[in-house]
């Protein structure tokens, strides 16, 4: 089964933080992976690998398994088999969600999940890389670096007007912008984008992707999407899920010319 | 981290007279230490030096009932930090303010010695009364002031911690959380009015004769006792403004609002929830040891579900999440049940519910949500 050599450490939690090993070119590696809810399949022995930088978009009809294969890379879902790691020196099914988060994996949910009665300055203060144990956190200070850190976030996602606004007043695209914001700050390796531009205007989507195409080469980036357009915007890769497996792999436009593909999407 | 501290988030502002900055940034809890402060000023004087005769005379009853609400006011905060926070609708807070006062209770019992009504050096009168023979293991030491008192914080903050790593490990949370704090309260109710737990059944304690040596009744005393207490629950507001000003402070709420977020950004949610729960157990031990030790009384009924249930009412109705709404709710509704039990005794809890309606209807911030909308809207907008 396994097919990334050098990788002889076991379930061990990493320290946190620590990130992970990606030495061999690739970030994420799922193997087989079978996650059942009563009897249904939600995934069906998925493999799928993701190399280092790179900005897959994943789609598929409902119930293709896309949340789910999120579930279980943030540790909040159980395969009943298979095997995912992180890197060569992480292995995902061995740790918590908050150990994953610090092992460097960041999630975006599908609906705008931000802190709404923390102000937007705050958010990404919360979700900054570092010690998150309660005894830190009693006397955490932030250091002019990290200021630093905060203040090029918040002009990236493009709020610094906004930094002492209540984050449950922003708009619906604001907020899709803020929690992108948050994992920025939690530096990942890896990124999962679920939906970025559902509810969003025509510019709003537009100011998305050029966001989403900018992370990737630093991070890898993960986006499961609904909206081809966005899709064809932003994708180099494509992954097409049907009934929790891989359908189709490949460039947008041989993707979309996939009979199977077109089947499944339009019921042919 | 070894970073060059610049303080939080309240730095971007810019800078200004710290003192200054935290009364701006917490005008409410402000006014709560400036009033404690008056109180601990304005009671001995009138209590002690104003003539007996006077208009202006504090009587010992009087203090003792200010004291007691003040206690109350301790615990009150306790399930703020947990509730308004944390998220965590603890329906059982009285069961650790009952602890707290069992414990303290067991040093002032042991205090008596010979002096009770059997005269016997050794064990309490309820003992002598069963005949027992020889004092329960889990009496011994109690007669040590220090143990007594590290057993004020240990025993609640041990039952909060194995219950909380329980409860938070099996993300149980909700109404299911709010119900297991109610069963938990009702056992204990139970267990303690069983004569042969060995705490006096449903008598509980009382006849308490004196303190360190200090004679229990005596102005002097009780003045002393007040101020403990005055000081106790200033110390706790701070301590409790202290965390929740801090980055953990922030990291409870952002899991009170949306606790997965909080999980995928890396947060250990059931810990932060465990020693939020613990501390706020301890502070509640805390209150009820000083309760107890004014009022001179312990017994099960403290354990009653209603009585936590009452708590929670009191945060509602002072304003939830603030910390000082919680005093401000305890003693409003602490004073009207004194002037209620005392006119119209069949009224009191009408009244009680009747209040509890009207401040979830009309002032879902509470009486401080009332007040504060007066004055300062968000506390960023004031540091801006």
């Amino acid at each position: 089964m396994m097919r990334i050599s050098g990788r002889s450490r076991s379930s061990h939690p990493p320290p946190a933080s620590a990130g992970t090993d990606a030495s061999g070119g690739v970030i994420l590696y799922l193997n087989d992976i079978t996650v059942s809810f009563d009897g249904f399949r939600a995934l069906n022995a998925l493999s799928l690998e993701l190399q280092v930088g790179e900005l897959r978009c994943i789609i598929g009809p409902n119930g293709a398994g896309k949340t789910t294969m999120m579930d279980v890379i943030t540790g909040k879902t159980r395969p009943d088999s298979g095997s995912a790691w992180f890197g060569r020196s992480v292995d995902l099914l061995g740790l918590t969600e908050p150990e994953i988060a610090q092992a460097g994996i960041g999630r975006k949910f599908q609906k705008p999940t931000v802190f709404e009665q923390h102000t937007v300055f705050e958010n990404l203060e919360l979700a900054m890389a570092g010690d998150k144990s309660v005894w830190k956190a009693l006397f955490a200070r932030i250091s002019a670096a990290r200021l630093e850190q905060i203040e090029q976030v918040l002009e990236r996602i493009g709020l610094s007007g906004h930094r002492f606004d209540r984050a449950g007043a922003l708009s619906h695209g604001q907020k899709q912008w803020l929690e992108i914001g948050m994992l920025l700050m939690q530096d990942p390796q890896l990124l999962l984008v679920d939906e970025p531009v559902a509810g969003m205007t025509p510019q709003e989507i537009e100011r998305t992707a050029e966001l989403l195409t900018s992370l990737a080469g630093k991070h890898s980036v993960v986006v499961v999407e609904h909206d081809m357009e966005f899709v064809r915007s932003i994708a180099r890769t494509v992954t097409v899920l049907h009934e929790g497996s891989v359908l189709a792999q490949g460039g947008i436009d041989d993707v979309q010319g996939n009979p199977k593909v077109i089947e499944v999407y339009l019921g042919v | 981290m070894s970073e060059s501290v610049v303080g939080n988030s309240a730095v971007v502002a810019g800078n200004g007279g710290g003192l200054r900055k935290a009364i701006r940034a917490d005008r409410g809890g402000t006014v709560l230490l400036g009033v404690l402060l008056a109180i601990a000023l304005l009671v001995p004087a009138l209590n002690l030096l104003v003539p007996a005769d006077s208009v202006l005379h504090m009587s010992g009853y009087a203090v003792t009932l200010l004291g007691k609400y003040m206690t109350y006011a301790m615990l009150a905060m306790a399930v703020d930090l947990v509730w308004g926070y944390c998220g965590i609708l603890s329906l059982g807070h009285g069961a650790f303010f009952a602890l707290g006062g069992y414990a303290i209770g067991m040093y002032l019992m042991r205090e008596i010695g010979s002096r009770g009504v059997y005269g016997n050096p050794l064990l309490p009168d309820f003992m002598v009364f069963l005949n027992w023979t020889e004092l329960p293991w889990f009496w011994h030491g109690f007669n040590s002031f220090p143990f007594a008192l590290s057993m004020v914080f240990l025993v609640p903050g041990a039952l909060a911690l194995v219950f909380g790593f329980l409860a938070f490990r099996s993300r149980v949370s909700g109404v299911y959380l709010s119900i297991i704090t109610q069963a938990l309260t009702y056992a204990l109710m139970l267990a303690f009015f069983r004569n042969d737990m060995g705490f006096g059944g449903n008598n509980g304690f009382t006849d308490f004769k004196d303190v360190l040596g200090f004679n229990l009744q005596s102005p002097g005393t009780r003045m002393v006792l007040f101020l403990l207490t005055a000081a106790a629950l200033g110390g706790s507001y701070s301590l409790c403004r202290y965390i929740i000003d801090s980055r953990a402070g922030r990291v409870i709420q952002a899991v009170r609002d949306a606790e997965s977020r909080a999980r995928f950004l890396g947060y250990r949610v059931e810990s932060y929830k465990l020693w939020m729960f613990v501390l706020s157990a301890l502070l509640a031990g805390l209150a009820g040891a000083l309760y107890v030790t004014q009022i001179g009384i312990i017994n099960p009924s403290e354990f009653s579900p209603t009585n936590s249930i009452e708590i929670v009412i009191w945060v509602a109705i002072g304003g939830r999440g603030t910390l000082y709404g919680a005093v401000v709710g305890a003693f409003l509704v602490n004073y009207a049940k004194t002037y209620f039990t005392a006119a119209l005794p069949s009224m009191w809890l009408y009244a009680l519910g009747a209040l509890f309606v009207i401040v979830t209807l009309f002032l879902p911030n509470g009486v401080v949500g009332l007040l504060g909308a007066r004055f300062g809207k968000y506390r960023l907008a004031t540091a801006k």
